[in-house]
């Protein structure tokens, strides 16, 4: 035990030195994030004035379009002009309308944000109370129930769960509308109406990866060798599970959640399509649609960005939770 | 070749039986329906299964069997080329990594890592935005997203065999890193390798439905299982089978597999 103690020290005058490293990774991941939103959007010999002007423009007229969207200058500087917008919440002008990108993301955003934490508030408490039972009572009917559905719901696409929430729903019973109707809520009673689907569907995707994650990690712990030995003492099953297993597995829990949560990120976008809900999925995958590139940058750098930060946060938990993590 | 197949065998054999058959249902299949996949007829929309369209008709009354046929094909093999293009070079640059030299790790780590960092979904999207939505495209979109994961599976399984007394041996006796790679290495990371190949697999055919299902993936007149869904949404009213049945077979194909994957995984 003395030992232990000993080397936990040890570990704890490293812990900011890895916390460091952890956030100078993410910062670099952040940096490739950028370069290559940017690169495999300028990739291309043909630009945006063939797209917007059609092929019977003059040279004269695409090489005037050109100027106005400052294509004619080097592959370098308009890096750093896009670079310098965006560190100023300048994202460009749409490529459909001309208006200004960050304009348009921004009321879609606060609705994307809504309904994913409104999923997460769902989510979270349901899959740790399954996924802590279902390792608790191991192998018995009810683990392998959770077992399955789960591995079910993660092997399909994430649009199946959605359209079969509007067909048992709105089409089979009649209770709830198809559409997330977001503009005319005025009341809880329409909130809850408009909302129940796209967020029951979205916590449905979320829940069956973090119920798998959190599971495993509570299982992991369960078979340590000091819960058998708190169980040979004679410890009761409750003091069992509250004072010696999950104070150990918090940790692991976390990183789990933490991680699933960023598969919200993939079902936001299917399931803002399936009920037309007005947030920023749906608009870039408008935006894809129609080739909207600035648009689509834009959206893809918000996502990408709020997708490192859970990962990052995701990898912190564990280095400050679960002294073996700490050596990576 | 043969003492290949010999490895594949035994552990995973039950998902590799499965991909097999679904490779064939791909290939054959389009052969099994005497209807015309594309024909607009006189039929009437979304009719109830009968004698002539089996799981009756979709959209525009062409016949929902025959689509549905055509439909696996196209998921199908898309995913599995797409697959084997991440698989392989996933795999080649995993062993490049651990046996060629040092900054050749550090380079491909650090990229894979940095293509990690950005949802699959989302590159995906950012990609379709500027090459469009040809079956290359995808292919290669697909082949691009999942090919750092297979890389990291197999640098991981090359760096354990690397370590093995026989590859010591190998070198002591003076073997070439490509006899080293293909005779030692190689061999013993098969098994493992055919799980990531299904894993993969199934997350192809995930994003290329979603994708699909989005109005970005497939386009008419071609037709996949996600596609089918996004024609047939109106069909859902009526419950007609255009609708309900590709969400089934997307369901039966990835479950099925997962559920092999996973009952070979408890058996170590």
């Amino acid at each position: 035990m003395a030992k232990r103690k000993q080397g936990a020290g040890d570990l704890n005058r490293h812990l900011p030195a890895l916390i460091g490293r952890r956030i100078f990774a993410a910062a670099t991941s952040l940096a490739f994030v950028i370069v290559t939103v940017f690169a495999i959007t300028n990739i291309l010999p043909g630009d945006a004035t063939d797209a917007l002007l059609g092929q019977g423009a003059t040279p004269q007229a695409i090489a005037a379009m050109r100027h106005d969207l400052g294509l004619d200058r080097s592959v370098f500087l308009r890096f750093w002009l896009w670079l310098w917008g965006v560190l100023h919440g300048q994202f460009g002008y749409s490529l459909l309308n001309g208006l200004p990108v960050a304009d348009a993301i921004r009321p879609r955003l606060h609705n994307s944000l809504l309904l994913a934490g409104a999923s997460a508030a769902v989510a979270v408490p349901v899959s740790l109370f399954l996924g802590i039972t279902s390792a608790i009572w191991k192998d018995t009917l009810y683990d392998r129930a959770v077992s399955v559905l789960t591995l079910g719901m993660v092997s399909v696409p994430e649009f199946v769960i959605g359209t079969m929430a509007v067909y048992v729903f709105a089409v089979r019973l009649h209770v709830l509308p198809a559409l997330a109707d977001v503009a005319s809520v005025h009341s809880i009673g329409q909130f809850l109406r408009a909302f129940f689907m796209p967020v029951a569907s979205l916590a449905l995707v979320t829940l069956a990866q973090m119920v798998r994650m959190t599971r495993a990690a509570m299982a992991d712990t369960l078979s340590a060798p000091y819960i058998e030995m708190a169980l040979l003492k004679g410890v009761g099953p409750a003091r069992l599970i509250l004072v010696h297993a999950i104070p150990n597995a918090i940790g692991p829990i976390v990183n789990a959640v933490a991680l699933s949560l960023s598969s919200l990120l993939g079902g936001v976008v299917v399931i803002e399509v399936v009920f037309t809900y007005p947030g920023i999925a749906g608009l870039m995958v408008d935006a894809v649609s129609s080739r909207d590139v600035p648009t689509v940058q834009a959206c893809a750098l918000v996502f990408c960005l709020t997708y490192l930060l859970l990962t990052t946060f995701a990898d912190i938990v564990t280095i400050l939770s679960l002294p073996r993590g700490r050596k990576a | 070749m043969i003492a290949l197949l010999g490895k594949l065998r035994g552990k995973h054999d039950r998902a590799v039986l499965l991909i097999v058959f679904w490779l064939f249902l791909a290939l054959l299949g389009p052969l099994c329906s005497s209807q015309d996949p594309g024909a607009i007829g006189s039929q009437p929309v979304f009719s109830s299964p009968s004698i002539t369209h089996l799981l009756g008709t979709d959209y525009l009354g062409r016949d929902t069997f025959a689509r549905l046929l055509n439909g696996i094909r196209h998921t199908v093999i898309l995913c599995f080329a797409s697959t084997l293009i991440a698989c392989s070079v996933g795999t080649f640059l995993g062993i490049a990594a651990v046996t060629v030299r040092p900054w050749l790790e550090a380079v491909t780590g650090r990229l894979a890592d940095g293509f990690l960092s950005i949802p699959s979904l989302l590159f995906a999207l950012l990609v379709i935005a500027v090459f469009g939505t040809s079956t290359v495209a995808l292919i290669i979109t697909m082949g691009i997203i999942y090919a750092p994961g297979a890389y990291r599976t197999s640098r991981a399984l090359a760096q354990r065999i690397v370590r093995l007394d026989f590859v010591t041996v190998a070198r002591a006796r003076g073997e070439s890193t490509a006899y080293i790679v293909l005779q030692e290495i190689l061999p013993n990371m098969a098994g493992p390798m055919i799980a990531d190949v299904g894993l993969r697999f199934i997350y192809s055919v995930l994003l290329l439905s979603n994708l699909s299902f989005l109005g970005i993936g497939v386009q008419p007149p071609e037709v996949d299982l996600g596609s089918m869904v996004r024609e047939n949404m109106l069909g859902m009213v009526y419950g007609s089978p255009a609708m309900i049945v590709p969400v089934a077979v997307i369901a039966v194909l990835t479950v099925g597999i997962n559920l092999a994957l996973d009952s070979s995984r408890g058996k170590g």
